[in-house]
């Protein structure tokens, strides 16, 4: 008999399907069916990649262009609105904008894309049993691969602004994955909302553009308005990119405060949000 | 290590079949919440809330319904619309796990329930295959050995298997899902109204398909509403109504009673139109 050739370890030929405690399923399997089955996500994303065309040579180029216009474009509103003629430095101001809004538009790519994946998984979902949480981090994988390119981009600003060049920037990635674990979470809450509610996607792309403006990417973390510098903090982004942008456009180590509330943040965020997750992936397969 | 010692326990009693059953079904019941509406929104849900009214109902879908299914055997499920079919065997393959009760299934499960499900339109048939079998949880090797046989079985026209998925007719659907279905090496087969699509040599070659593997010690489910097929490719039965089971026994005989059953109730629905 073939059938039992494939890995046990994965899967065990014996199945037992009983009421979820608490409205979770068991975890340890769960998380091994996960792990187990990572190639699936894996592959899910490159073939949404291809679909996109993202792996053709314009599909690429405009992954670049999009986020360096967007950059531009940014950097005029402030320039203007800002009245910045007395900026002292535009090159590290551009170089700031150009960090942050990187990053802010992959967290707001995992957000987008991993909202959708539950819905857009539907057929999938109805015709298989598997941990659905797969779908919202294949969904992170590809906003990743689609950031990824930015960072060259970001380089070449880097160097033509002469930014600062030493050894922390090497710290710069920690907060890149505090970024990655915080986005996941939250594309996990709006992935389970997104089955019951149709058109929280039509309301995400306006949350997005407020949270943009209340983190510190069109303005320096510490120039942060004098009414908001009370409760600035509790955005959690103003720490993970008031981080990362520390470390990478300045070169200088992060408040600690910054680091404390960076790491909370991450590891709060995919707690409750895979929690959540779990919590509501039984009924996916009957409300979609 | 423990996991590994039943399933080597679970070859063995495979390979004498009827030594235990492949599917154990204790005291199932099971219920869930939906909505009715075709696409529920948030704003939707404010209107409604505003009015007081809930869109949001329960649905007991299987009530207490046990049975067990011998290695082998081909079991038909038969019943009206909305009885409960599809839902038991969402539950059996792991989608749907139960409210009450406790579910065992000894081997690989795999599903075809309700046709062209499992698919993603925008990807060629041959991503979808890769990825139904990785969500399957086979690996990337396994999938391509199995490709060039889902391939052939399906005899789709040269080319198509590169080419995305809307471009297909639904009887391509079909035969792609269903070859999909068959060959990812089951012990479990469920089929859910399989056969309803594709053309007539198709249903020939699957119901063909379907035999050898009952032949072959797999367990097959068979949900269907033609009764020619269930008469001859089970050899078990089982009537499900409104969420219980009504009655288990050889198809013929289970088929004879849902039929009556029927004709009573469709008696009456003639009569009431006649008025």
């Amino acid at each position: 008999m073939n059938a039992t050739s494939v890995d046990e370890a994965f899967n065990p030929s014996v199945h037992v399907y009983e009421p979820h405690k608490a409205g979770l399923p068991p975890l340890r399997p769960y998380f091994k069916a996960l792990w187990g089955r990572r190639v699936f996500a894996a592959e899910m994303s490159r073939s949404g990649i291809r679909a996109a065309n993202t792996n053709t040579f314009f599909g690429q180029i405009w992954l670049v262009i999009n986020p360096l216009l967007l950059a531009g474009v940014y950097y005029l509103l402030t320039d203007i609105i800002g009245g910045a003629s007395g900026r002292p430095n535009s090159g590290a101001a551009f170089a700031h904008l150009c960090g942050g809004l990187f990053a802010f538009y992959y967290f707001q790519g995992a957000v987008t894309t991993g909202a959708g994946s539950v819905v857009g998984g539907g057929k999938l979902l109805m015709n298989m049993a598997f941990p659905r949480m797969l779908l919202p981090l294949s969904a992170l994988r590809t906003a990743f691969f689609r950031f990824l390119p930015t960072m060259g981009v970001y380089a070449v600003i880097h160097l033509v602004t002469k930014q600062p060049l030493h050894w922390v920037m090497l710290l710069a990635p920690v907060f890149l994955i505090l970024l990655t674990m915080f986005a996941a979470g939250i594309s996990m809450i709006f992935a389970a909302v997104q089955v019951y509610f149709r058109d929280t996607s039509s309301f995400l792309p306006y949350l997005m553009r407020i949270w943009l403006y209340l983190s510190p990417v069109l303005w320096f973390a510490e120039q942060a308005p004098k009414k908001f510098q009370a409760f600035i903090q509790y955005n959690p982004l103003y720490s993970l990119l008031g981080g990362w942008t520390d470390l990478l456009v300045r070169a200088k180590m992060p408040d600690a405060e910054l680091w404390i509330g960076g790491v909370a943040w991450a590891v709060a965020a995919l707690l409750v949000g895979s929690f959540f997750f779990m919590s509501r992936e039984r009924e996916f397969a009957v409300r979609l | 290590m423990s996991s590994l010692s039943v399933s080597e326990a679970e070859k063995k009693t495979m390979s004498n079949v009827d030594a235990s059953p492949a599917v154990k079904v204790q005291d199932v019941s099971i219920t869930y919440r939906t909505t009715f509406e075709r696409v529920p929104t948030f704003k939707t849900a404010i209107v409604r809330f505003g009015r007081g009214e809930r869109a949001v109902r329960e649905v007991k879908a299987v009530q207490n319904v046990s049975f067990d299914v011998a290695h082998g055997s081909a079991i038909g499920i038969i019943g009206a619309n909305g009885a409960g079919k599809s839902t038991l065997l969402r539950a059996i393959a792991g989608i749907l796990p139960p409210t009450t009760g406790r579910i065992e299934v000894h081997g690989r499960v795999s599903t075809l329930l309700s046709l062209g499900v499992g698919f993603n339109a925008q990807l060629s048939g041959k991503e979808n295959v890769v990825l139904g079998g990785l969500a399957a949880g086979l690996t990337r090797k396994q999938v391509q050995e199995r490709f060039e046989e889902i391939e052939d079985f399906a005899e789709l026209e040269k080319g198509f298997m590169e080419m995305p998925m809307r471009t297909y007719s639904s009887g391509m659907f079909a035969r792609v899902a269903f070859a999909v279905a068959v060959h990812m090496d089951p012990d479990i087969l469920m089929i859910d109204e399989a056969l309803s699509a594709g053309d007539a040599k198709f249903k020939t070659k699957a119901a063909d398909k379907m035999k050898e593997l009952a032949t072959n010690s797999r367990t097959m489910f068979l949900v269907s509403h033609a009764m020619s097929s269930v008469r001859e490719l089970c050899n078990d039965c089982i009537w499900i109504d409104k969420g219980k089971v009504m009655m288990r026994g050889e198809p013929k005989e289970v088929i004879d009673a849902y039929t009556h059953f029927l004709k009573v109730g469709a008696d009456k629905a003639v009569s009431l139109e006649d008025l």
